[in-house]
């Protein structure tokens, strides 16, 4: 186990320098200059100059690469042109706010999803396996804006239960808990229609299989033959689903962000490169790089714990 | 010998999207104490099926039509609810399977999967259980159990699973033992060791055994009596030196006939022609006269019912009826 860790780690370096190339190099490549939206429409060609000279733009790309990745091995991701902060403490003030919806999305994916699925499996054909698959579908296809608009429509603005959007008090409140309702929700839809569908297609092999007979053939009530024997079987290629799922919140909230109004890494990272902000791209997108792979790593070491066949000596 | 189960006119009823089929119709027999009653016939015949219906197991659509009639020791089973038969199941009555490389639950340790039983049937505590555990791999002549229980299945051997699965199936002393073809999937030297344990523990527990096979050579080896199914029918049952010296049924002969025989080099290998029918397929008279070399214009029209050969021996053909009329008429004459 300890062998997988360090080999990710090393893995992990490795992408990191690819993506840190890439989006540094595509970030330079892409029309616009950022000393020209600093210096806003009315600087003159020796004031873009000296801004140019100021944060470096000036010099070789390669030579901003390798200066910008010496401070970034020292935990510095530069400053941001638009507001001079520092990358990092941007991202350390925004990143809970990210991180709290996705685990609260997840929450609401796996328990749903999950639940749903194996319902619908072990009562395949019945109208709640039949509206399960419906919604489901539908949930894979609802895209998120409109979904969240929807909500807060109807819970915001018509019924007044819940707040409109922001995220500001603390998840662990009954006001933080309110405001993270409705995002969860949008962002966890399509993610518990996955979990589901996948769930109900595992669930309905394992239910056949040889053990689960066996199982029943020792006089194991029914309830624990699902919940116990099949669930854990059936659960190994959903987590699979539940990483990948997660991942992707944990980077690409950024349309539920907008919509909800959460000052988050996925506005972070789109107001950044609406105003040709390097740093800030550049330090979110590794973040998310970085977090993808974090997440990846976990749903190996968990497969292991699940299922004994797997073995990473 | 006493009774251990008594089955009359089993029908198994299967709800399909072609309306109600029954891939078992009106089997009768018996199985006693310490007996090994061994089921044989061609893949499809009803047997599985059969087997599962006893232990309650049958598919979400399969049912035992309401004449059918199960009764093990003193108590009825048909009637039972769900749960009632659970508590029954690897418990009074017992059952081990073909696969053992899939019949292990690949998640759960040995020791977890034998205590099961215990935990449910016989309500002992974690240790009492995995001494137990501990204790009934070696009976089943798995060597160092401790360091067995603690392992998954898949860090086992296929010889050792299948010792596992006849380990757990006795955990709780049952007294009707189910194997439906347990020793298919192993290797021929593993499977006579199989046949051995099963046999010794046989002995040792009292137990009466169902034992379903499609393979002669087995039935040969631990057969006390021999039930022969056809198409889903019962067509012959008998004491296993009857079945194996006289057969009576023109089916049993076939059957007969094509287990190779090394040591007669005249012996020439024999095929029943044709194949098995469908379960849905409608067949006037006897369902084997398609593919009976004694096929008479009576077999065409009428089914037979079961004819006795002996006390213990049945036939269900219409030859049998003629030998036993001719029979009378030499004893009389």
């Amino acid at each position: 186990m300890l062998g997988l860790i360090v080999r990710r780690f090393f893995q992990l370096l490795i992408l990191l320098i690819g993506i840190s190339l890439i989006v540094f190099m595509s970030m330079h490549l892409a029309p616009g200059d950022p000393a020209a939206i600093i210096g806003g429409p009315t600087a003159s060609e020796s004031d873009m100059e000296a801004i140019r000279e100021d944060l470096g733009l000036n010099k070789p790309v390669l030579v901003q690469y390798f200066d910008y990745m010496k401070g970034v091995v020292q935990g510095d991701l530069g400053y941001s042109y638009q507001t001079n902060q520092a990358v990092t403490a941007a991202i350390i003030t925004r990143f809970p706010n990210t991180f709290n919806l996705a685990i609260a999305s997840m929450i609401v994916a796996v328990v749903i999803g999950v639940i749903a699925g194996i319902i619908s499996a072990i009562k395949q054909n019945s109208w709640f396996d039949l509206s399960s698959t419906t919604i489901a579908l539908a949930g894979i296809s609802i895209p998120n804006f409109w979904l969240g608009s929807m909500l807060i429509l109807v819970f915001s603005v018509t019924l007044g239960w819940l707040p409109v959007g922001g995220l500001n008090a603390p998840f662990y409140t009954l006001e933080g808990m309110k405001q993270l309702i409705l995002p969860a929700i949008t962002l966890g839809t399509a993610s518990a229609a996955m979990i589901a569908r996948m769930s109900r297609s595992t669930m309905l092999e394992v239910v056949r299989s040889d053990y689960i007979r066996t199982a029943r053939a020792k006089g194991v009530k029914e309830k624990s033959v699902i919940w116990l024997h099949a669930l854990r079987n059936a659960m190994i290629p959903v987590i699979t689903v539940i990483g990948v799922n997660f991942g992707s919140l944990l980077g690409g909230t950024i349309i539920t962000e907008q919509v909800f109004a959460i000052n988050g890494i996925g506005r972070l990272m789109i107001d950044g490169i609406a105003s040709r902000d390097f740093p800030v791209v550049q330090g979110t997108v590794l973040l998310v790089a970085a977090l993808f792979v974090i997440v990846n790593l976990i749903v190996d070491i968990v497969y292991a714990m699940v299922d004994p066949r797997i073995s990473y000596e | 010998m006493e009774q251990l189960l008594d089955v009359q006119n089993l029908k198994i009823q299967f709800r399909t999207g072609e309306g109600k089929l029954s891939p078992v119709r009106d089997i009768s027999f018996q199985v006693h104490k310490g007996e090994t009653l061994c089921i044989v016939g061609e893949s499809g015949c009803g047997k599985s099926i059969t087997s599962l219906s006893l232990m309650g197991l049958l598919p979400a659509n399969g049912e035992i039509a309401e004449e059918s009639f199960i009764k093990l020791d003193s108590d009825e089973l048909t009637g039972k609810s769900q749960d009632e038969l659970r508590k029954l199941r690897g418990n009074r009555m017992s059952m081990i399977f073909q696969e053992p490389m899939t019949a292990l639950n690949p998640v759960f340790t040995v020791g977890y999967q034998l205590r099961e039983p215990l935990y449910i049937h016989q309500k002992l505590s974690r240790k009492e259980a995995n001494q137990k555990a501990v204790e009934l791999l070696d009976k089943v002549g798995i060597p160092d159990p401790k360091k067995r229980v603690k392992q998954y299945p898949h860090e086992l051997s296929g010889g050792m699973r299948q010792r596992v699965m006849i380990a757990m199936a006795l955990a709780c002393k049952p007294s009707l033992l189910i194997a439906d073809e347990p020793t298919t999937a192993l290797d021929v030297t593993i499977q006579a060791q199989i046949l051995d344990l099963i046999e010794d523990l046989k002995q040792e527990m009292d137990m009466g055994i169902i034992f379903v096979t499609h393979d002669m050579g087995v039935v040969a080896e631990i057969a006390d009596r021999v039930m022969v199914m056809y198409a889903g029918e019962v067509v012959e049952i008998g004491e296993v030196e009857e079945i194996f010296n006289h057969p009576k049924h023109p089916y049993t002969q076939g059957l007969l006939a094509s287990v190779p025989n090394v040591e007669d080099d005249e012996h020439t290998l024999e095929s029943i022609p044709g194949t098995l029918p469908n379960v849905n397929e409608k067949i006037e008279g006897c369902r084997f006269h398609p593919r009976c070399p004694l096929a008479t214009e009576q077999c065409r029209k009428q089914a037979p019912p079961i004819f006795h050969v002996n006390e213990n021996h049945t036939s269900k053909c219409w030859l049998q009826e003629e030998a036993n009329i001719n029979d009378k008429s030499t004893t009389t004459s």
